[in-house]
């Protein structure tokens, strides 16, 4: 690790003023930043830690849920509200990491994960845009059966490794930030940016900008939800594939539907062209098949990820069929 | 400014870049916790922090100034070995060992977070607050610690058992 300074932020505002400083970074859990810094792929003069910060997790005045960014990712899977009200978010988040890590790892950090494209981390022998921008892409020719199927540049085919933000996807959530002009809400869905020809940027965070909260708008009271993930072993691996979903079921059809996926894109991606196939018609095989066929029809696999097409369609068919039999 | 491993108050380094695991490996010359991979992926370097369990490898030893860390050291002796180290040594649970502290920590933290009802990926009502530990529960709980030996059948046995003492 190159020298960096280390100072604990008092609250928000204090950590925004810190971290204007010259090359400083926020620091929470540390489960990746740490391991970034140790391989010189990242390199703060400063470390801000914000694990002192907010870590509630409050029922807001429309009916919702506000979690601090700097609630530990346990937290939030072991609280009742979210259990009950939000399975697929603690879904979600059991299926990420270990349990060691999950204790360790914030919510605001969560978010802020960077990609584990094994050419990003690979500082000494391959080339990647995501890390020095400009230098080209070893992965698009090279080992990349782990790589995106959706929203890939000629820059970059890397993926988001989150769990977490997969069903945040799904349940609209708003990230809330505060930076030095003062704080802003971004909608869930437009916080983490595709690669396009920048891909070093992985959200639309300004220099210096600090997320502070997530906030949860109330699902319909008859909402169902869940995530399914699959993986090359059983546990403590990321995404190849991984499905969340929510539906409200009446009289036997999808009333309302919301889909994401994760290990396919540069961010969590939002099923669109899946949910508009699938909303109003009943809960029958046929539709859930052809609601993926109407989204997989846009994916551009590389030469050696094309199974992940054929295992999103199984793994979504199969995510909605558990839900609208649960919700039916 | 004082982390306290093993309820003895130690100073926290000024060096910010010192790990958790190297401060109490190189500085405190408690061996027992080891490096595997020193990245988060193996997690031979768990200790427990105010009873959680923990990466001490992806750790700045700075951000647990006033928190209470216990090691392997802190949870059994030599001569007077904690029960699940003694479940351990009776079921293999083990084979070069030096996986083995990692996963004692992170076993006496897991039953804990079984007993306060902690879901797992394998949990089928996520809401149910009585955790059953069946195998497949106590294997998925476990899973952030890998055994290059391949012991794992011996440490879920000894730990089974463990939950057997615990409920009689």
């Amino acid at each position: 690790m190159t020298p960096f300074t280390y100072a604990r932020a008092s609250d928000a505002a204090d950590a925004v003023r810190r971290g204007t400083a010259n090359a400083a970074k926020f620091l929470g859990g540390g489960t990746n930043l740490v391991d970034l810094m140790r391989e010189t792929l990242e390199r703060p003069a400063a470390l801000v830690d914000v694990t002192g910060l907010s870590q509630g997790i409050d029922l807001t005045p429309a009916g919702g849920l506000l979690i601090g960014a700097a609630a530990r990712n346990t937290a939030v899977a072991e609280h009742m509200e979210v259990r009950t009200r939000y399975e697929v978010l603690a879904r979600a988040i059991v299926a990420g990491a270990s349990a060691q890590i999950r204790n360790m790892a914030t919510v605001g950090g969560n978010l802020l994960q960077r990609t584990r494209c094994a050419y990003f981390y690979d500082n000494e022998g391959s080339r990647c845009n995501k890390r020095e921008p400009g230098q080209g892409c070893d992965a698009i020719d090279g080992f990349h059966r782990g790589h995106a199927i959706f929203g890939a540049s000629p820059a970059c085919v890397a993926v988001h490794p989150s769990d977490m933000c997969v069903a945040l996807a799904t349940l609209d959530a708003v990230v809330h930030v505060e930076g030095s002009a003062g704080a802003r809400t971004v909608a869930f869905a437009d916080f983490h940016r595709l690669p396009g020809d920048r891909p070093d940027l992985d959200t639309v965070l300004a220099p210096g900008e600090l997320v502070t909260a997530v906030e949860l708008p109330p699902l319909g009271p008859g909402a169902r939800s869940a995530y399914r993930k699959v993986r090359d072993r059983a546990s403590y691996a990321f995404a190849l594939v991984s499905v969340a979903a929510v539906v409200e079921m009446r009289d036997g059809r999808v009333e309302d539907v919301r889909i994401a996926l994760g290990g396919v894109a540069h961010k969590p991606w939002r099923a669109t062209k899946a949910e508009a196939a699938l909303r109003g018609r009943p809960a029958m095989a046929t539709a859930f098949a052809e609601a993926a066929d109407a989204e997989l029809a846009g994916a551009q696999p590389l030469r050696d990820n094309g199974f992940k097409v054929e295992l999103a369609h199984r793994t979504i068919c199969a995510v909605l069929a558990g839900l609208t039999r649960e919700a039916a | 400014m004082s982390i306290f491993v093993n309820g003895q108050a130690v100073a926290c380094p000024d060096d910010p870049r010192v790990s958790l695991l190297d401060l109490v490996r190189e500085r405190l010359q408690l061996h027992g916790t080891k490096k595997g991979c020193d990245q988060g992926a193996c997690g031979a370097c768990t200790v427990l922090v105010d009873g959680q369990r923990m990466l001490s490898c992806l750790a700045l030893a700075v951000q647990y100034d006033g928190r209470a860390v216990t090691t392997i050291e802190g949870i059994g002796q030599q001569g007077h070995l904690h029960p699940l180290q003694q479940a351990f040594v009776e079921h293999d649970g083990f084979q070069c060992g030096y996986c083995t502290p990692g996963q004692v920590c992170a076993a006496v933290a897991m039953l804990d977070e079984v007993k306060r009802g902690v879901p797992s990926y394998v949990s089928g009502d996520i809401t149910a607050t009585g955790i059953v530990p069946t195998r497949e529960e106590l294997q998925e709980r476990m899973s952030g610690n890998l055994c290059r030996c391949g012991a794992y059948n011996g440490i879920l046995d000894a730990i089974a058992e463990q939950l057997e003492e615990a409920a009689k």
